[in-house]
């Protein structure tokens, strides 16, 4: 297994990334699912961060509580924007959500005294391995299979298909997005938490309008019909930049050109396109 | 004092309001959110340096060349990326995400041609000169910037308002079914939008770059979030909100340096964003509809 061990040592923080950054695929999901238009999801994954670094530093927290901390945090405040957001649609949303997240990231950066600003926070315990992050993206990716044909997952679909006549049908389309929208501030800040025991060092510019856009691409890349989408398009999104490695400098070119031709050849998301792949070739056989 | 920090706004100001209506423009038209607006920007600043470094022209010919260098730029958009999104039906969010692509391979393009570095326009080719006003001093290219943005505002206000183009491209933001149904020619439309959005957005670029005299290949990311801030304060899609909200910002920023400081300026601008929305969600001169149920 020495093979194993060496591959371990110098990828380790490349497989931990992928899997942080299914959790916020899987956030991001949670919210188009219903047809929210949301992208303060680089902000929540800030506060859960910070809120769950400045607990195991500070304090000697234990890893469990500090992310519960973090998470919960995140989702609190969610729970506080999302009451008047909400109400806002498609890129009115976006735009709003965008406003609050420059507005977190700048109150993390004069913060000083408590985050560290520019600067960042630096000395946090590595503390989260491949134990901690697999357990996370699992247990995640199982709620969100199972809630997909569960009555929960059968609203969040109508929603996104017609506001109107789900709000007819007597159910609550408020409420559901409400839920929705918490649930993915808790999963990114579950995110930013473990993100930060693995990376040791965090600041305010990583959680900028940069990550906030690379989050909606990893969702819709993969595509927002399934929680296997998000899987895909965070994989995809991280792993995509070290498979270019060999490219020198014109690796950024050669992304942003897959990301294109990934986008044009399939809008859906690239785990649309390979079901449409997969029948095409069962009904060809 | 408060003279030059008039002028200072309102060049600054003219720079985001030119920034600002090209993207908006695009999305009123085309519904799309153009991240690639940014690397445009920039593609507009390093097209304007290179014409006044290796064919030494003088200014105004440099601003042409900006101005057809961007316009490629937005045609290749259109044609190569959103061209074929919208003929597959693509969802809404696709040209968007395709968008962000763009940007990467613009920025990456021009780093790997021209370096990372930060380049300067040679010093001989900004007038220094300046003009007094009473006890004033005003830079002459301060007032090239003011008068060339006011030009431009004012020809596609006109354009808008008045001509043929501006009814069609009107009546296609309203609806694209209806317009095509009265014989307009949606394609070439959506077509034209995004060369003049691209070609507004590489003008902004090389006044920035005259105006700070610092040219770098990230230098679209910050006017990026800036143009969006000034969209979203004056309404998606409205091009007077794109005018008053771009001189607002600048103003905004030139006081605030001068006698607030810098480090909570940001926060103080976007947290007015956020409240804005919260009050009025479509901005201040926006009329979309809220949320139907």
């Amino acid at each position: 297994m020495e093979w194993l061990d060496n591959f371990w040592a110098i990828y380790s923080t490349l497989a931990l990334s992928a899997g942080t950054n299914v959790l916020l695929a899987l956030s991001i999901y949670a919210t188009l699912a219903c047809g929210l238009l949301s992208v303060a999801n680089a902000a929540f994954m800030a506060i859960g961060a910070y809120g769950a670094a400045l607990l195991t530093v500070q304090a000697g927290t234990p890893l469990l509580l500090a992310l519960m901390v973090g998470s919960t945090g995140a989702a609190l405040v969610a729970l506080l924007i999302g009451i008047p957001t909400l109400r806002l649609s498609g890129v009115y949303l976006a735009m709003a959500t965008l406003a609050f997240g420059e507005v977190v990231r700048i109150l993390i950066l004069n913060a000083e005294d408590v985050t560290g600003g520019a600067l960042g926070l630096n000395g946090i315990p590595h503390l989260v391995g491949f134990f901690e992050v697999t357990i996370s993206v699992a247990a995640a990716l199982y709620v969100f299979l199972r809630l997909a044909h569960s009555r929960f997952g059968r609203t969040i679909t109508a929603i996104s298909q017609d506001e109107i006549a789900t709000e007819l049908m007597g159910l609550n389309v408020r409420a559901h997005k409400l839920v929705c929208f918490v649930a993915g501030a808790a999963l990114a800040g579950l995110a930013g938490g473990l993100n930060a025991h693995f990376t040791s060092f965090i600041s305010p510019n990583e959680y900028g309008f940069e990550r906030a856009v690379e989050i909606l691409a990893m969702g819709v890349i993969g595509g927002t019909g399934s929680p296997w989408g998000a899987v895909l398009g965070g994989t995809l999104i991280t792993l995509l930049p070290e498979l270019l490695r060999g490219l020198g400098h014109y690796r950024p070119l050669i992304n942003g050109i897959i990301l294109i031709v990934i986008i044009i050849y399939s809008p859906k998301g690239l785990w649309d396109g390979l079901q449409t792949l997969l029948r095409r070739s069962h009904a060809g056989a | 004092m408060l003279a030059q920090q008039i002028i200072n706004g309102l060049s600054l100001g003219g720079v985001y309001a030119l920034f600002a209506l090209g993207f908006t423009l695009l999305f009123g038209v085309l519904n799309v959110i153009n991240l690639a607006h940014g690397a445009i920007f920039m593609i507009g600043a390093y097209a304007g340096l290179q014409a006044v470094l290796t064919f030494h022209f003088s200014l105004l010919p440099a601003v042409l060349v900006a101005m057809l260098a961007a316009g490629i730029a937005g045609l290749s958009l259109d044609r190569l990326i959103l061209a074929p999104l919208r003929a597959r039906r693509a969802p809404h969010l696709a040209p968007m995400i395709a968008t962000i692509g763009v940007a990467i391979c613009l920025t990456s393009l021009v780093e790997g041609y021209f370096g990372a570095e930060n380049l300067r326009f040679p010093l001989d080719t900004l007038p220094a000169s300046t003009v007094s006003l009473g006890d004033v001093q005003l830079s002459w290219l301060d007032l090239k910037i003011i008068f060339l943005a006011l030009l431009l505002m004012a020809v596609m206000l006109w354009v808008i308002r008045h001509s043929r183009i501006g009814r069609a491209l009107r009546g296609l933001a309203e609806s694209p079914k209806a317009a095509t149904l009265l014989g307009v020619n949606v394609e070439g439309l959506f077509l034209a939008t995004s060369v003049i959005s691209s070609i507004l957005g590489g003008v902004a670029g090389v006044l920035i770059a005259l105006y700070t005299n610092s040219v770098f290949p990230n230098m679209g990311q910050p006017m990026l979030h800036k143009g969006i801030a000034v969209v979203i304060l004056g309404g998606m899609g409205d091009v007077r909100g794109a005018l008053i909200g771009g001189f607002f910002l600048g103003f905004a920023e030139v006081l605030s340096i001068a006698y607030i400081g810098s480090s909570m300026r940001d926060a103080v601008a976007f947290g007015l964003l956020f409240c804005v929305l919260l009050l009025r969600p479509a901005g201040l001169f926006g009329h979309a509809p809220q949320r139907r149920v």
